[in-house]
């Protein structure tokens, strides 16, 4: 029989915290910014069908960093409750708040209970008839939940990319200068003399939650993915 | 440990919402409610029923009417419902029977493709949604046996056919495609009738709710259950209509101008029959 050593319950938390963090340090960035038209959710991400960003519901979307399978499963059970709420009561009755704290209490309970913490963190995003009622939360691996104001920034770099972000910031940012202000964010740190490089649309992801999806496209559904066409169309 | 730890993933992924409330929820599901009160066939349940449901295809879509009446044995118990939905972006659903559980049934099928695209990031093929459709009525055959049937009719715009295609439903679930045109509901021998004689190939979309107007009309004139356009309360039937850019509900403006003139047309032709 092997000797059970012990570990005190403050390291055993560092350690699982150390190992998250790590794993989030190593993905790309996503941003998720509140503007004059909405929210727009900008990822880098190579893949044009491996998605960071995903729809929940009529007015809230979804941003993940992180392990892949880790964060499509919270996607798919976001879905499922989103549809089961909205579909057992009302519509109206889905909100960013219900879903972000069931996110957390899920995430609270991996972090503590089992073999190993899930590597992501998580945003949820709920766009208002007005930019005050708004809703930004970040969520990370240990359940913590921030309601946070204008913007997100989550994965490897975020620190270096929230400040780029936070001196470009107004409310009164419309979609194309929302994305630009993300994209100028995402580009990586210049090397030396260069100056930094914009990243390709290939390689980024985007998708809004218009604020007025009913009055300009006649859909109750405000989350709309754009393409690579759309992206270049939107940005020229 | 690892292979059974594998097949549990892979069968609880699901892309379908009615399985996921079958598994975690059925007590949600319209069909699951079990009939405590004991009604037997022989004596129906007083519950309100709606009726008459047109659809047709016409040059680059298909639509679908439906008038506005709901009955509970003689009595009109409602004139204000409406059994014409948008399915999705690219489809509509018609329904006939008892009302209660078609509305549920329609709020289902509406959640299960929109669920089904969130997840999988695509739409449902329209085979498919005409499949999924034929499932949830199957799951109501005990109910349909009480006496408590749905009967719906499905029209949708096959995206990668580039054509409007039409679905019509048994009790049982069994699914049949239609061509042309197809009715269902009390009224629908009647407006059937008419659409024979109205309907031709490569209709415009304005004359195919022309059509669809008058053939309703016609079943209201024979079917007591069916409402014709209700010029005191400003009432007209329910048109959607899909095409290649997706679903899209005929303007009141529109319906009253077709209806008035119908009306119009009828009354100077003076025929008692």
């Amino acid at each position: 029989m092997t000797q059970q050593f012990y570990v005190s319950p403050e390291q055993l938390m560092k350690d699982r915290a150390d190992f998250a963090r790590k794993g989030i340090a190593r993905g790309k960035s996503v941003v998720v910014i509140s503007c004059e038209d909405g929210i727009a959710l900008v990822a880098e991400n190579p893949s044009p069908s491996l998605h960071k960003i995903g729809e929940i519901y009529d007015k809230i979307a979804f941003a993940a960093v992180g392990k892949y399978n880790e964060f499509e499963s919270l996607r798919q059970a976001g879905v499922r409750y989103a549809d089961v709420r909205g579909y057992s009561y009302d519509r109206e009755d889905v909100t960013a708040r219900g879903l972000a704290s069931v996110y957390a209490q899920s995430l609270g309970a991996v972090f503590t209970a089992e073999q190993k913490p899930f590597e992501v963190e998580l945003a949820v995003a709920e766009v208002g008839a007005t930019q005050a009622e708004d809703h930004l939360y970040r969520l990370t691996f240990d359940g913590s939940i921030a309601d946070e104001h204008s913007f997100v920034v989550m994965g490897g770099q975020a620190e270096r990319v929230a400040s780029a972000i936070d001196q470009g910031w107004r409310a009164s940012l419309g979609f194309p200068d929302a994305v630009r202000l993300a994209l100028n964010g995402l580009a990586p740190a210049p090397e030396a003399e260069d100056t930094a490089k914009p990243v390709p649309a290939r390689a980024i992801e985007v998708a809004v939650l218009d604020r007025h999806s009913e009055e300009v496209r006649g859909a109750r559904r405000a989350f709309r993915r754009l393409n690579d066409a759309d992206i270049t169309a939107l940005l020229a | 440990m690892q292979e059974s730890t594998a097949n549990k993933v892979a069968a609880n992924a699901t892309s379908s919402f009615t399985e996921h409330l079958q598994r975690d929820r059925p007590e949600l599901l319209p069909f699951n409610r079990s009939g405590q009160g004991g009604a037997t066939a022989a004596a129906p349940l007083q519950v309100p029923h709606a009726t008459t449901i047109v659809a047709m295809g016409y040059n680059g879509g298909v639509l679908m009417a439906g008038d506005r009446r709901a009955t509970m044995g003689n009595v009109i118990a409602s004139r204000h419902i409406e059994k014409v939905f948008p399915a999705d972006r690219y489809s509509v659903l018609g329904i006939a029977g008892t009302a209660g559980i078609a509305i549920d049934l329609t709020r289902l099928f509406q959640v299960e493709l929109e669920h089904y695209e969130k997840i999988e990031g695509t739409l449902l093929s329209l085979e498919g949604k005409a499949n999924r459709l034929g499932a949830m009525i199957r799951g109501n055959l005990p109910l349909a046996l009480q006496g408590l049937a749905v009967v719906p009719l499905f029209a949708g715009f096959d995206t990668s056919a580039g054509v409007g295609r039409l679905f019509s439903y048994d009790v049982t679930g069994g699914r049949y495609e239609e061509h042309e045109h197809h009715t269902v509901g009390s009224g629908s021998v009647f407006a059937r009738g008419a659409l024979k004689k109205l309907w031709r190939p490569n209709l415009s979309a304005e004359e195919a709710v022309a059509v669809a107007i008058e053939a309703l009309f016609d079943a209201a004139d024979d079917d007591s259950a069916t409402g014709g356009p209700d010029t005191v309360r400003r009432l007209w039937p329910v048109v959607y209509t899909v095409d290649s850019t997706g679903t899209r509900r005929v303007a009141e403006e529109q319906l009253a101008a077709a209806s008035l003139s119908v009306i119009e047309a009828r009354t100077i032709a003076g025929r008692e029959a």
